[in-house]
């Protein structure tokens, strides 16, 4: 055991290495722009620099006159197929080449196909529009904006939570907190570019493009293209790194499949790092006031969150993480509001910890605020608010650890030598502050089908469409079939990536962990039963077991009383080289169309708070540690702790693995990542890696993460909740807090800059 | 990236004459038809995004003259060939003895990979990154003059407060050329008119009504070498750099400060400023402000404000002033402090 593969403690597996752990660092793994594709033609974007408007005329000849130029598409050549659809699996409704209207910055208005990547990007240079522009709405305050109340626009926001008499408990609070916070604009920027190539085999389409949710493209693919969706095969064997941003398809993936169909070759276009920002999802920014009222008690009476979301002009696209701010605390009372501002930007989308990261920053800041007024400790204000039941619904929580982990992570970190009063920590020239924060992430899991053929020589394959993100489900699936079928992880193979496999749900809202592998172990156990019936059987070498329970270990059935036979003899009996069950899990609760709707790439979410018996969450408490110089004001993080309990941990390796790049990005979210927009153009300026900052290592020093044992046997079979996107959430809070505690001063505003702290 | 013609000049006389045509002395080398490039690190980028349009291109990584790759340290000046890469100036144990502040402003720019390919000639012609200058579809008076400066109302956070005009607040971001300007550096330069040495101080050009043009250089002109006196100061001096993170990333606010002490009187200091202004800066007005004075908070707290007097802020630039101050209070007092 190391740093890095922790020991595991109660109901935790062990830190298997990840299965494609040493591809990857060799470079062997092969990405979709990866693949060898013979006779391939190469493809380059051109898009708009205005924001709003129309494209009145767009100019070709030159582009066309470069050598190798094959095809330009454009404006009328996507008239045969259907427009994009918003929703779970089509990132917009904005069809770029369906009509002139330009809704953002940064919006396809051609693609250039030529014999080589040079000669495509050269003459998409050369595309040159004349505009009928308008002026742009940018953002929040900008004139021309429309405003409306966000539930019920979008399923992420059914209602607005709220319990008990608010005005009346808020009138009467003894102390109050009433304060705005605000999150800039964050785009995901994995390090793999966004790529898509599109090949044809008569009707049949094969695109290889990084993906969490092939079943899903594959059917809107279908649909655009007015495909049978048989015909049409997502391939996404790994991804490096999506964050949400490969999980909507965006226009452009129909676009290079017409252009591939149009020259009757296979077509490969890499989208450029700077024109990502415009072609694909981001995180808009958002707004909050909260308010906070309690009783000099510290117990919260009054708990109000109106939060307020950009979009686009067309799409309402909503994260509202009310839901989870609601149901956080032990609130006597609870208002909420979200409210949708549609900009004259591109369609947001999923990013990691889509609703959580930005709402629970707001409100875990304004917790500390109130710690403060009220003049408790941070930690002790959380405790004293610790609830029983969530006070929205008055439901139970399934397994709720907060408590747990707020205490191990305190001692960690060493809470108590903190001296509470603001500013009075010094290490020489630098300012020394501590600061804490909740992280919460809901609990839910989606139908899923595996596959699972386990041979005579105790070979294992297992089989599902779900994605390898970098999460490390693939060797959590395959740490879950090894551990069924009794074999060691070298005896196992884990296929995914590929929408010809048994589908899966898109590689979204940590739920695919407890998706898969819950599909995996019905599917293993059916193996199982088929091996156990033919060893105990009247012909079979454990024959005369009787009732004695059966398992399989060590490539052996085994019973209870020490007896046991090898799987080849098993397999010999039963005349078969191989057994292979195909399995399909659907969560408690899931209607009845619930696995036609998971092969209709529309799959069920359950949990979280949807369900009526308990809400499903998972929780973590971080602590964080700035260093601010007295003069110059840069900040600085020597250390992070957070604890965190997520049910079983299949892993210890790849589950620490999360939490640490979920806390290191929130060092960035809280400190350095926001896009500039141009507010008189609406346009994004910082659109590279030099000037989108994000930490690099010399920013990130200790980092400490503890797995906080916890059992709950309610979420799903497999008893596992999400954690991808926990790591991340609270983040941000824990550093403002901090950055209050050295300085005295309370920044609000997202990400906190030398410029807050210097005047 | 524009088709372009790639050559590699086997001498400097070679590569001059090359670059040589009737033309070449009336525009600026950035907008010329045949450009050097060296680590490529600065145009390369810029060619991909447009902004850089040579039809030609001269390589000088195949310079014969070994002079070019050297650093030459005497009693009284280091002398770096304009070839050396940045990563190996760093690194030079000469050169981090006798002169830290060189040594750190080199090791603090960048990231390992970039400065294990930069040079030094090629690194003290960076030109701007505004936002603006990078993306072609914007105005700009630098990248197409007349056309006016966006950056002016837009997103100028990071842009320059001292050394601006009406046309122009692009910020001048490297950090060497902030050591060289504080220690009276010369550059060597060799083209068709034949040699000259050039002080440091001079190279670049203020960007008033013409932001396009950045040097005092010909087309056909290239850097050979750098030197820098050695002097009393050179060995109590420092360079800070603050920046958003830790690493790799370009100065808010940078001072590079020399002394010359005599007891906790400045007997000499030389100072430059990075981050916060269009062109390398020295700041003469704070060095005349300490010449003779005890060095202590409230002497370099007033020699910050004479650094600063002239600066003009935009909408979210203002930060700088104060940060630019207080980096060069703290840098002042830490170099005063340096066991030497």
């Amino acid at each position: 055991m190391n740093q890095a593969a922790p020991a595991p403690r109660e109901n935790q597996g062990d830190p298997v290495v990840r299965i494609d752990a040493r591809l990857k660092v060799t470079g062997q793994a092969s990405y979709p722009a990866d693949i060898a594709t013979a006779n391939v033609a190469y493809g380059a974007l051109a898009t708009s620099s205005i924001a709003r408007g129309r494209v009145s005329a767009l100019h070709l000849q030159d582009a066309r006159a470069v050598p190798g130029v094959l095809d330009i598409v454009t404006y009328g050549d996507m008239d045969k197929t259907d427009t994009p659809k918003f929703g779970n699996t089509g990132a917009s409704s904005i069809g770029p080449l369906h009509d002139k209207t330009i809704f953002h910055d940064g919006q396809i208005i051609a693609l250039v196909v030529a014999e080589t990547f040079e000669a495509a990007e050269e003459a998409a240079m050369l595309i040159r529009a004349d505009y009928d522009d308008e002026q742009p709405s940018a953002s929040f305050d900008s004139k021309g904006t429309s405003t409306e109340a966000a539930a019920g626009k979008n399923p992420m926001l059914k209602e607005d939570a709220k319990a008990g008499d608010f005005d009346a408990a808020w009138a009467a609070a003894a102390v109050k907190v009433d304060e705005r916070y605000s999150t800039p604009t964050q785009h995901h920027n994995p390090i793999e570019l966004f790529s898509t190539t599109a090949m044809w085999q008569g009707d049949q389409l094969t695109i290889h493009e990084p993906s969490q949710n092939v079943t899903g493209w594959k059917m809107e693919l279908a649909r655009q293209l007015k495909l049978d969706p048989a015909n049409v095969r997502i391939i996404s064997p790994y991804i490096g790194g999506a964050f949400g941003s490969k999980g909507p398809m965006t226009a452009r993936t129909a676009i290079v499949a017409v252009a591939a169909r149009r020259i009757g070759r296979p077509v490969r276009c890499v989208v450029s790092r700077m024109q990502a920002f415009g072609a694909q999802t981001y995180r808009a920014e958002t707004r909050h006031r909260i308010r906070i009222g309690a009783g000099k008690d510290g117990r919260i009476t009054a708990f109000g969150h109106e939060g307020w979301e950009v979009t686009s002009r067309p799409d309402p696209y909503v994260v509202g993480g009310t839901s989870a701010t609601a149901r956080m605390y032990n609130y006597g009372s609870v208002l909420t509001h979200v409210a949708l501002v549609h900009a004259d930007r591109n369609t947001p989308g999923y990013m990691r910890s889509p609703p959580e990261t930005p709402y629970v920053y707001a409100l875990e800041n304004a917790m500390d605020e109130m710690a403060v007024a009220l003049g408790m400790d941070p930690v002790e204000f959380r405790r004293v608010n610790e609830p029983v039941k969530e006070p929205i619904g008055g439901r139970p929580f399934s397994s709720r650890s907060l408590i747990k982990c707020y205490d191990q992570a305190s001692e960690a970190f060493g809470w108590s030598k903190r001296d509470p009063e603001a500013g009075s920590m010094r290490d020489g020239d630098w300012l020394v502050g501590m600061g804490c924060a909740t992280a919460i992430y809901p609990t839910a899991a989606a139908p899923c089908a595996a596959r699972v053929r386990l041979t005579a020589d105790g070979e294992v394959r297992v089989q599902c469409g779900s994605h390898e993100i970098g999460t490390g489900v693939r060797t959590v699936a395959g740490q879950m079939a090894a551990e069924r079928l009794g074999v060691g992880m070298e005896k196992v193979s884990v296929e995914m990536g590929d929408s010809a496999l048994p589908p899966a749900p898109v590689s979204g809202g940590s739920i695919s962990t407890a998706s898969v592998c819950s599909a995996v172990m019905m599917a293993c156990d059916a193996v199982r039963a088929k091996l156990f019936a033919a060893a105990a059987g009247k012909d079979g070498p454990l024959a005369g077991s009787g009732n004695a329970k059966l398992d399989m270990a060590d490539g052996k059935i085994v019973t209870e009383t020490g007896k046991s036979a090898k799987l080849a003899d098993v397999f010999k009996a039963m005349q078969v080289g191989a057994i292979e069950e195909y399995a399909e899990f659907a969560p408690k609760g899931s209607s009845p169309e619930a696995l036609n709707k998971l092969y209709a790439g529309q799959p069920e979410f359950h949990g979280g708070e949807s369900d009526k018996d308990s809400v499903k969450y998972a929780f973590g408490a971080e602590f964080v540690e700035v260093r601010i110089n007295s003069r110059t004001r840069e900040i600085r993080v020597p250390r992070i702790v957070g604890a965190f309990a997520a049910g079983r941990i299949m892993n210890t390796r790849t589950a620490r693995s999360q939490l640490m790049g979920g806390m290191i990005w929130g060092i960035g979210q809280a400190l350095h990542e926001a896009t500039e927009i141009d507010r008189r153009a609406a346009r994004y300026v910082n659109r590279d890696l030099q000037d989108y900052l994000v930490p690099v290592n010399a920013d990130i020093k200790a980092v400490d993460v503890i797995l906080v044992p916890e059992v709950d046997h309610e979420v799903n079979p497999a008893g596992v909740k999400g954690l991808g996107e926990l790591g991340n959430v609270g983040t941000a809070a824990a550093v403002a807090s901090a950055v209050y505690h050295a300085t005295g001063k309370r920044i609000r505003d997202l990400p906190i800059r030398i410029e807050h702290l210097i005047v | 990236m524009r088709p372009f013609v790639y050559e590699r000049p086997t001498s400097v006389s070679a590569a001059v004459a090359m670059a040589s045509h009737a033309g070449a002395g009336h525009v600026p080398p950035t907008a010329a038809d045949t450009q050097f490039i060296a680590g490529g690190t600065n145009l390369a980028d810029y060619m991909k995004l447009g902004v850089g349009r040579p039809d030609r291109l001269l390589d000088l990584n195949t310079l014969a003259e070994p002079a070019l790759r050297k650093i030459r340290t005497s009693d009284d000046a280091i002398r770096f060939g304009a070839l050396v890469r940045m990563g190996e100036a760093a690194d030079n144990d000469d050169v981090r003895r006798r002169c830290p502040l060189l040594a750190d402003s080199l090791k603090l720019a960048a990231s390992g990979q970039l400065r294990n390919m930069a040079t030094l000639g090629g690194n003290v012609l960076q030109r701007t990154r505004c936002e603006y200058f990078r993306e072609t579809s914007w105005p700009c008076n630098k990248r197409e003059p007349g056309s006016g400066c966006a950056a002016m109302e837009g997103v100028n956070r990071q842009h320059a407060v001292l050394g601006t005009s009406d046309s122009c607040i692009a910020t001048y971001h490297g950090d060497f050329a902030q050591a060289l300007i504080a220690l009276d550096a010369t550059v060597d330069i060799e083209g068709r008119r034949g040699k000259r040495t050039l002080a440091f101080a001079k190279l670049h050009r203020l960007p008033g009504e013409t932001p396009n043009i950045e040097t005092d250089l010909a087309a056909d002109e290239i850097i050979t070498a750098i030197e820098v006196p050695l002097r009393p100061w050179s060995g109590r001096s420092r360079y800070l750099k603050i920046r958003d993170r830790e690493s790799y990333a370009f100065a808010l606010a940078s001072a590079a400060v020399a002394l010359d002490m005599e007891g906790q009187t400045v007997r000499s200091v030389r100072i430059g400023l990075g981050g916060v202004a269009t062109v390398p800066w020295r700041a003469v007005a704070a060095e005349d402000a300490l010449q003779g004075k005890v060095l202590d908070e409230a002497a370099a707290q007033k020699a910050a404000d004479a650094a600063f007097a002239d600066a003009r802020p935009r909408e979210h630039n203002a930060f700088k002033i104060p940060l630019g101050k207080r980096t060069l209070v703290r840098a002042l007092l830490e170099t005063r402090d340096m066991k030497v």
